[in-house]
């Protein structure tokens, strides 16, 4: 039986989704091992840690853990794995997942595979052995080798669903990790909150535009079809390049996945950076002039023709049945 | 004040990645090249950055020969130094790519003295480690924070504002300089080379040095295409006829509020 050691991850004491998602995965992946949850940090509820497959949990007490930091998760991990020697090291890969993980990893010197979707059947017992993970943000999948006691790797963020083992609450113990004072540099010193609402990654609707928009003024149908559809707005790099919307609006490998019941993507060409973010929409409307462009090639639905006709158009038409 | 910004030359694919024969790269025979979003802001950052506070801006890569375009396109945006880590770095891991740039940053630092701030991609736009950045860091013994979002960069204090956006909000950190920062795209927007700046990057001399890299411990295998999602795309029309079809559409799939 191996050790597998999975990094909990939570927001001031709230654990988040993909910590679940990285137990699911583990479960599947490492049957009949031990899963140790490891918890930086004071956490509201530790059930559910249980309820989703773990055997024991591990929480870390300590003065500076009071907010996020990965210096001093990264250090408090690398100890907890310099002490166990667990096989397998295991966080979802999400923003902090992966940054824990990496620092954890350099200060072992040992190495760190970023999001993996699958790993070879004796994985946890073999020293050298493989792994699939993807690469370009989704677009590509990449074989990897690997040669290490303790394999440290993150699971790609909603790779898989996460699924309850109606386990009982795990045994859970305490312990005082050494964190070195020079660490507090990297712990949060304050929040910005922002404003509640549908957001892009959230939205039931999301009415994309890509440069045939033409102008930043060009967006107000985009912009009133959506808020008559209670969406939000997206759009493509070639927009937030020339300025037209801000950052935060756009799709893709370097911007926001969007998982929408519905994305109308208009005058959007679809390279494979903005289809990577917009693959997870249950259906997609592609509005474009070329029948052959790659978004329409791979939407549900196409309409071909100008979208600076089409949209006030269906506008008006959605105005007339309300 | 000196800053260092690490990018990487990746292939530009259009609608389809292609790998070759052998599994072991991206088909790049048709493509152009460049950098990935997240690196493009790190340039234009360190760009802004000397435009505030003066001092000089510096590039670096790691990569073959022909990586000098990368650096050159750097140079035409207003950066004032360029590094090319020259190797066939086809199989090199994020262990061993991290323990080059340390090394070869330690030698540039001896020489010229220490970066106030590097900044790294948040990730790489092909291979995706989430890691470079932060082993550097670590060998450097400076802290480091990923995803940032927005830089303040006090030099009186010596010390350096980041945000990061997490779900519901920003984080805000401080952390002392010398500092690396892992930054994300919507940084900043970063501007487009002059007819000046390209002429005068062509003049920028471009220090090369031997990368060597302690062996990492992972290695490719194989690239592989995901599994094709086929759609049998449905056209329900041409033009503004289509309008009311759309809206049957919109009904059909229940997002009509
Ligand atoms: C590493 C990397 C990461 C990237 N990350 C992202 C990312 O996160 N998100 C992203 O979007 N891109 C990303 N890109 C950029 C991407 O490769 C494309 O350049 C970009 O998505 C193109 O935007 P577009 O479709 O709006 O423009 P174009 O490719 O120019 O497409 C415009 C489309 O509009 C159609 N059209 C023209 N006129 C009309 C009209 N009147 N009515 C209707 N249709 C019309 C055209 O037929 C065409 O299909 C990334 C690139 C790299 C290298
Ligand atoms: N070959 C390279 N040359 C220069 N910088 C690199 C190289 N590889 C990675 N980096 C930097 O490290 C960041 C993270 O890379 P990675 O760990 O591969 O995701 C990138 O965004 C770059 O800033």
């Amino acid at each position: 039986m191996s050790d597998i050691l999975i990094l909990c991850e939570h927001d001031r004491g709230s654990i988040e989704p993909s910590t679940l998602e990285a137990l699911t995965f583990a479960r599947g992946a490492f049957e009949g091992d031990d899963l140790h949850v490891l918890v930086c940090g004071e956490v509201d509820d530790l059930a559910p840690l249980g309820e989703y497959g773990a055997t024991a949990v591990i929480v870390a007490e300590h003065d500076m853990l009071r907010d996020f930091s990965p210096e001093t998760w990264g250090q408090v991990l690398a100890q907890q794995i310099d002490d166990m020697s667990p096989e397998v090291v295991l966080a979802c890969g999400t923003s902090r997942g992966n940054e824990v993980l990496a620092q954890a990893a350099a200060r072992l010197d040992m190495p760190f595979v970023a999001n993996v979707n699958e790993v070879a059947d004796d994985f946890a017992d073999d020293d050298e052995t493989e792994v699939t993970r993807v690469q370009w943000g989704g677009s590509l999948l990449e074989r990897a080798g690997l040669e290490a006691d303790t394999k440290i790797i993150s699971v790609t963020h909603h790779a898989v669903e996460p699924v309850s083992a109606e386990g009982e609450e795990a045994p859970s113990s305490t312990f005082e990790p050494e964190i070195d004072e020079l660490y507090a540099r990297s712990i949060v010193i304050d929040r910005e909150i922002a404003e509640a609402g549908v957001t892009l990654s959230t939205a039931p609707v999301v009415v994309g535009g890509g440069r045939a928009v033409g102008s930043a003024d060009a967006f107000a149908p985009l912009e009133e079809l959506a808020e008559l559809l209670g969406g939000r707005v997206g759009c493509s790099r070639a927009v937030t390049n020339n300025g037209w919307r801000p950052h935060s609006d756009q799709v893709g490998q370097t911007g926001t996945r969007i998982a929408p019941e519905l994305y109308i993507a208009n005058g959007i060409s679809g390279a494979i950076q903005h289809w990577v973010g917009a693959m997870a929409s249950k259906k997609i409307l592609a509005i474009n002039t070329d029948p052959d462009a790659n978004m329409v090639t791979k939407a549900d639905y196409c309409v071909i023709g100008d979208l600076h006709d089409i949209i006030p158009a269906v506008i008006e038409e959605v105005k007339k049945r309300s | 004040m000196r800053v260092l910004v690490c990018v990487k030359r990746v292939p530009a694919p259009g609608a389809r990645i292609n790998i070759t024969d052998d599994g072991q790269a991206v088909d790049a025979a048709h493509l152009g090249f460049t950098v990935s979003p997240h690196e493009e802001c790190g340039v234009e950052e360190c760009v802004q950055l000397v435009e505030r506070h003066g001092g000089e801006a510096t590039v670096l890569t790691l990569g073959p020969v022909e990586a000098e375009e990368q650096l050159r396109y750097a140079a035409s945006l207003g950066v004032q130094h360029a590094v090319l880590l020259s190797a066939d770095t086809t199989q090199w891991d994020p262990q061993r790519t991290a323990s080059a740039i340390a090394d070869a940053i330690e030698t540039l630092e001896a020489e010229d003295g220490a970066f106030d701030l590097i900044l790294f991609g948040n990730e790489s736009a092909d291979t995706g480690g989430f890691q470079v950045g932060i082993r550097v860091a670590h060998k450097l013994e400076r802290p480091i924070v990923n995803a940032i979002k927005g830089i303040d960069l006090d030099l009186d204090n010596s010390k350096v504002t980041a945000r990061r956006e997490i779900d519901g909000g920003r984080e805000i950190y401080e952390l002392p300089t010398p500092a690396i920062l892992g930054v994300k795209e919507g940084l900043n927007l970063p501007r487009y080379p002059t007819m000046k700046g390209r002429l005068a990057s062509k003049k920028v001399e471009i220090k090369v040095l031997e990368a060597e890299g302690d062996e990492g411990q992972q290695s490719r295998v194989t690239l592989l295409q995901p599994p094709e999602q086929v759609s049998n795309t449905v056209k329900i029309g041409e033009g503004v006829e289509a309008a009311p079809a759309i809206v049957d559409l919109l009904d059909e799939l229940g997002v009509l509020s």
